[in-house]
Order: structure tokens, then sequence, then C-alpha cells
């Protein structure tokens, strides 16, 4: 299935090669590589192409993020080009492979510019989206990152907008969620100190912890270069007395705490954030393990909207795997510019500054009936979206709603 | 109670960066050069037996055996392929950037294989843990059976080395590389063998790290490589009871560090007693000054 797609996306990218050398041959050449993710619909259409790019981490420690946020996107884009496209244009998307590394962010994106982009959907980590973020305000290029959680990806900047919550944001809400449901009062955080997602949420949780009477007893940071050894951590929270380990973290890092702190017989309630998602995906871990286990996430595979029974299903079909939540954002985004670029009324002739003019006034106007959000997302000029988190717990190797 | 607690898996850490810096102490005293490569053969060490114990569900002692196999054939192809032709290169740098280079590619094509998702270790080593002190310290069996092997691995590596003939031709070879060859000991050889062992070793590192950390990704073993390396040039590169004291004052004081100063620091805390041991002692712990002759 998968071969038969590269497949296809590799002769959908000879026959867009030919198509520019066949007219005035202007425009550079992509070239074929096999990296490229493209998907145009069938109808070659009189009206023009929107060219969307993305760079997010298709290889390396969190390609589980980039390729779910390649896959929503993609499930989006064929939908709306079936359905005739925005304003006609029939869309195009393109993923880079970035590793989840600035640098190399900013060459997938430079690389993305020489293929024609006109905007931007990512990049789908912080640190890679605040580095590409600077570079599209440079450029004036309308820009919206489906799962840049960081305050530096979208607060300096006009130009960019946000379809996931901010760290500051998920921290609050994460510290209002549990003490609202009286989850616990004695709690103990295990975060990265390397990492602006990890330290960021970190931070606001602590902040609004206070106010919500929360007692954090233990706070025990990692980093990126000593991501393995997670004893030391665990025995002082365990020390602390915690009845709640929270664990702003990504679910690799929160995989090996789950099993060394099996090892050591410590079992407290366990509660993440939206990087957790994607835990029951890892390879040969023993899922029972993640039994409980809460977080804090704008999307429930098990919600029982139709919209969400319909994405899960199509999204199955087409890639084999239950989606995650960067897949809903990403799938989210493309439809937030979809409504945004209609309602701004974007042409193909119009240059990518113009159209990023005329997408962040539109992006105001907007109120998206999402994946993500039940109630609809709206956006304001900060580039925040305004939306209710859900709460989801994992039972029996399953994410279901706790509301 | 914790300090114990912290102290135990602060030697079992120790004991797995041992194991790796006798790699790195054993080819540095015999070729005299940096094998930066070894820290990846952990990683395909430890996806080798991942793969043999989940994917062909063999017997986990079987799957180790031929981790281990595998790991001494690749030890001995790198070996034969990167470095030798480079020996007698104008510069020493030659190699080193070579075996950088070794190291990436070892990481890329594990990347290609195995993908870049992690992978949990399946749980290969069943031992029960022992509860001490009514249930308030816990060491696992894997914490035990880790120090245990790095202190029989390393009492048979030194009655290899002092007992054998192989191993007495690596003391000549480690010594003087031209005047062994002139003795008639098998220069090229040794070395190969050096590397299998090394490699050999590297292996069975990688069971035990990642049975205590148990998630494999490609990228799993350059950063206990590099500690590993620390610590050999901690216990004094080339010396093999160095190898194994360097490599547990590293986990030692990691694991302290971390427990009783900032768990930020660990590393600042370890690569800061490193400098200050080298100020002090700057052929490390046990490492011997040795003049060159001009």
């Amino acid at each position: 299935m998968k071969k038969m797609k590269k497949f296809l996306s590799l002769a959908l990218a000879a026959a867009m090669t030919a198509g520019v050398f066949a007219g005035c041959g202007e425009e550079k050449t992509t070239g074929s590589d096999n990296s490229a993710q493209s998907s145009s619909s069938d109808s070659g259409s009189s009206e023009g192409t929107l060219k969307i790019g993305c760079m997010g981490p298709l290889t390396g420690d969190n390609a589980a993020y980039g390729e779910a946020v390649n896959n929503g996107a993609q499930l989006a884009v064929e939908e709306i080009n079936a359905e005739g496209g925005i304003n006609g244009m029939q869309v195009e998307f393109k993923c880079e492979d970035d590793e989840a590394d600035a640098e190399k962010a900013v060459n997938a994106y430079n690389s993305l510019k020489d293929w024609g982009m006109q905007m931007v959907m990512g990049a789908v980590t912080s640190g890679a989206c605040t580095a590409v973020s600077a570079e599209t305000a440079n450029d004036h290029m309308f820009q919206i990152t489906p799962s840049g959680t960081s305050m530096d990806c979208v607060a300096p900047y006009d130009n960019v907008f946000r379809l996931c919550f901010s760290d500051p944001a998920q921290g609050t809400k994460s510290a209002e969620y549990i003490a609202s449901k009286g989850l616990a009062t004695k709690i103990a955080v295990i975060y990265d100190s390397s990492d602006t997602y990890s330290s960021g949420i970190y931070q606001s949780f602590a902040a609004e912890a206070k106010n919500q009477g929360l007692e954090i007893v233990a706070a025990e940071a990692f980093t990126a270069d000593n991501k393995t050894d997670f004893s030391v951590q665990l025995q002082k929270a365990k020390d602390s007395g915690a009845e709640l380990v929270f664990l702003p973290i990504y679910y690799q890092q929160a995989s090996a705490i789950l099993q060394q702190a099996d090892k050591m017989g410590f079992a407290p309630q366990w509660f993440g954030c939206d990087g957790m998602d994607g835990i029951l995906g890892v390879d040969g871990f023993d899922t029972s393990l993640a039994e409980g286990l809460m977080l804090l996430t704008p999307f429930a595979t098990d919600a029982s909207d139709e919209k969400t029974q319909n994405f899960n299903k199509a999204y199955e079909e087409e890639f084999g795997i239950e989606p995650i939540q960067f897949a809903a954002d990403a799938y989210d985004a493309i439809y937030a510019i979809k409504l945004a670029a209609e309602d701004a009324g974007l042409t193909a002739d119009m240059d990518p500054s113009e159209m990023c003019d005329k997408m962040m006034e539109s992006m105001l106007n907007i109120n998206l009936d999402g994946l993500t959000g039940v109630d609809g997302i709206t956006w304001d000029a900060s580039g925040e979206p305004n939306k209710a988190p859900k709460g989801v717990k994992i039972e029996n190797g399953a994410y279901v709603s706790m509301d | 109670m914790s300090f114990i607690s912290y102290f135990i898996n602060g030697v079992s850490l120790g004991s797995v960066y041992a194991i790796i810096a006798l790699g790195y102490t054993m080819v540095y005293g015999i070729a005299k050069m940096l094998n930066f490569a070894h820290g990846d053969v952990i990683m395909i060490g430890a996806y080798v037996v991942l793969t043999c114990v989940s994917t062909a569900g063999l017997h986990p002692a079987l799957a180790v055996l031929i981790g281990i196999v595998a790991c001494t054939v690749f030890g001995i192809v790198i070996e034969r392929v990167a470095y030798r032709p480079l020996r007698n290169a104008a510069s020493p740098l030659a190699v080193l950037i070579t075996a950088i280079g070794v190291s990436y590619l070892l990481q890329n094509i594990a990347l290609l294989i195995f993908g870049s998702n992690t992978k949990s270790f399946p749980e290969i080593i069943k031992l029960p843990s022992l509860s001490l002190a009514g249930g308030k310290l816990t060491i696992t069996g894997t914490t035990i059976l880790t120090i245990v092997a790095c202190l029989v691995i390393m009492a048979g590596l030194m009655a290899f080395i002092n007992k054998t003939k192989a191993g007495q031709a690596m003391l000549a070879v480690s010594e003087d590389k031209g005047a062994a060859q002139l003795m008639g000991i098998n220069v090229n050889g040794t070395i190969a063998l050096t590397f299998a062992i090394g490699s050999a070793l590297a292996a069975l590192a990688g069971v035990l790290l990642c049975s205590t950390y148990p998630s494999l990704t490609p990228y799993t073993g350059s950063m206990p490589g590099i500690k590993a390396f620390v610590a050999a040039v901690f216990g004094g590169i080339g010396s093999i009871p160095g190898a194994l004291i360097g490599g547990i004052l590293l986990g030692v004081i990691e694991i302290l560090g971390k427990a009783y100063i900032s768990s930020q620091l660990a590393d600042a805390i370890v690569f800061a007693v490193l400098i200050v041991v080298l100020l002090v002692k700057p052929t490390g712990i046990l490492g011997k000054n040795i003049q060159e002759k001009v």
C-alpha cells in the first residue's frame, strides 16, 4: 500500500515536472526525489494551484508527529481537491523532512520556496517552528502551525497562527483540570529542561498550580543528553509522596519512565499533555503499563461525533493506523486555511505576500468546526486559537474520553 | 535508604559504562586510535537481539549469542574495511574522522532498516527483584546482573590478557607495534582480535543497557558511547582496570549528582569532575605516563 503510494506520488511528481517543461519553463523544477509527498488531484484545473508546504520530522526521534501531520494534511487536501479545491484552485501539499531540527527546518523551508510554496502549514515541532516563523515573517508568508506549541513560534509574529494550544495554555489548563476534577493535591513533575515545549508547560503549570491550591512536592528535570535513566527522578517523586506525576514530555521518554517506575514498584496517577499522544504506538511497549494514564488533548479518537468517526475511518483506510492528535491538528489546519482563503477570496495569481495580508485578516473572521475543537475554533490577532480541551484516559489499551 | 538505592543504581549504570569503556580502552591501547563508532555497535547489537527475540521469537539466550556473533563480525569488518587501510596514513586524524564517519553510517543504516520510531526493548532478563529493609529498598534483578556481569567480564579479560598467548601478543603490540612484528607477532590479526573482543563486549553492553533503560532508537548508543569514552579517559585510557574504575565512578557521580545537586546538571557535574581529574592527573586515575623515546 505504502509502496504503491510512493510510486503514485513519484509518478505525479514526474508528471508535474513534465508539465513545467511543457509550459514556459520559467518555474524551477523540483525533480522527483522520493521524499516528495505531493498530492494533487487528477483533474488539472484551469484556476491554478495553491501550494502549501510543510516541514516536519519524517525521520528521527519525533517521526511519529511528522508522519501524522503529513498524513492528516494529505487527507484534508485530497478531500478538498475532490470537492473542487479552494476557490477553484487545486491544492498541492508537500512535506519536507526536518528531523525536528531548527537548521534543517529552515533548509526545508528554502527548498519548498524553490518548489513554489505559497503558504506554510508547519513546522511540526516547536524548536523547528520558531526558526521557520522568523523566516516566514521576513518573507511575509502566511503560516499556521498545527502543533508548534512554544510561545516563540507565534507570539512575536503577525503572520503566524497556531492551531494547537500553546505551552502556557497546556500547563495552565492541565493544572485547572487536575484541580477541578480533584485528581490529586500532591503532585510531582518530571520534565525535560532542555526542551522549550516541556519546560514551557512546566512553568505555566507551576504558576497555575499555586493558584489552584495544588502542591508541587517534587519538580525533577532531565535533559536531552540524559534521557534514558530516570531512576533518580522517580525515586525522588516516590519519596515525596506524590499522588500524581505530571509528565509534560514526549511519549518516547514517557514510555521509558513508565517502564522504570513499574520496575521500582511506583504506581501513581500519571498525567500528560499532547506530547503523550502516541505512547500506545511505541513498538514493543507493554501498553498495560499506560493503563489509567490521563492526558489533556484537544482530540480523542473515540469521540462519538460524526466528524471524528469519519476522519478515523478515512485515516485508517488510507494509512492503516489509528490517527493521533497531530494528524487531527494538521487536518484542521488545512481546513482553517481553506476557510480563511475562501473568506479572503484568494486567487492563484496573487503573490505569497499579498495572500499573507488577506489571510491575516480573514483568520480572525472564521469559525472552524474542526476535529480538535468541538464547539468551534476561532482565532484572535495574537494568532492563538480559542477552543476547549478534552481529558482523555487510557483504558484497555485505547484512548477514552473522560468528560 | 534512598542514598543506598541511588548508589546501587549508580554502580549499575557505571558497570554498563565500564563494559563499553573496555572496548574504547583496548582499541586505544593497541591500535592507538579512538573508535568513535563503538557506541553505535552497541546499538546494532541491541537491535539484533531485539529482532531475534521479537520478530524471530528466539530464546533470549540464543538471541544474545547471535547478537554477540553479529557484533563481533561487524567489528572485524569495520576494522578491515575502514580502519586498516588508514593505519599508516600520514595523519592520525584520518582514522579519527573515518571513525566518526562510520558512527554516522551505522546510525543511518539503523535508521533505514529499523526506522526512527522508539522501540521498547523486550524484557529478556527475567530475574526477581531483591527487596531489602522491609520493601523500602528494591534492587532489580537487572541491576544485580549488570554489576555481576561487569565484574566477571573484567576478571575474564584480565585473565585472557595475562595468561594466554594471544593476550600477551596484545600487550606486546600495545607497547611497540614494530618490535612485536619483528618478533613474529601477527599485528593485523592481533588488532582484528581486539576489535572482535571489544565489539562482542559492546553487544553485551547493549543488552544490559537496554534491559535497564528499555527504549531503543538508532541514537541509543551515541551518548553512552561518549560517556564510556570519558570513563576510559577518566580511569586512564589503555588501562583495563582503569576502565572499570572510571566507568563505575562516572556512573555513581552521575546518579548522585543528579540526586543531590541538580537533575538538570548531571552531565555538567560529570564533565566538571573529569576536568578536575585530568588537571590533577593528566593520564587519568590508573594511566601510565610513558615517555616517548625520540
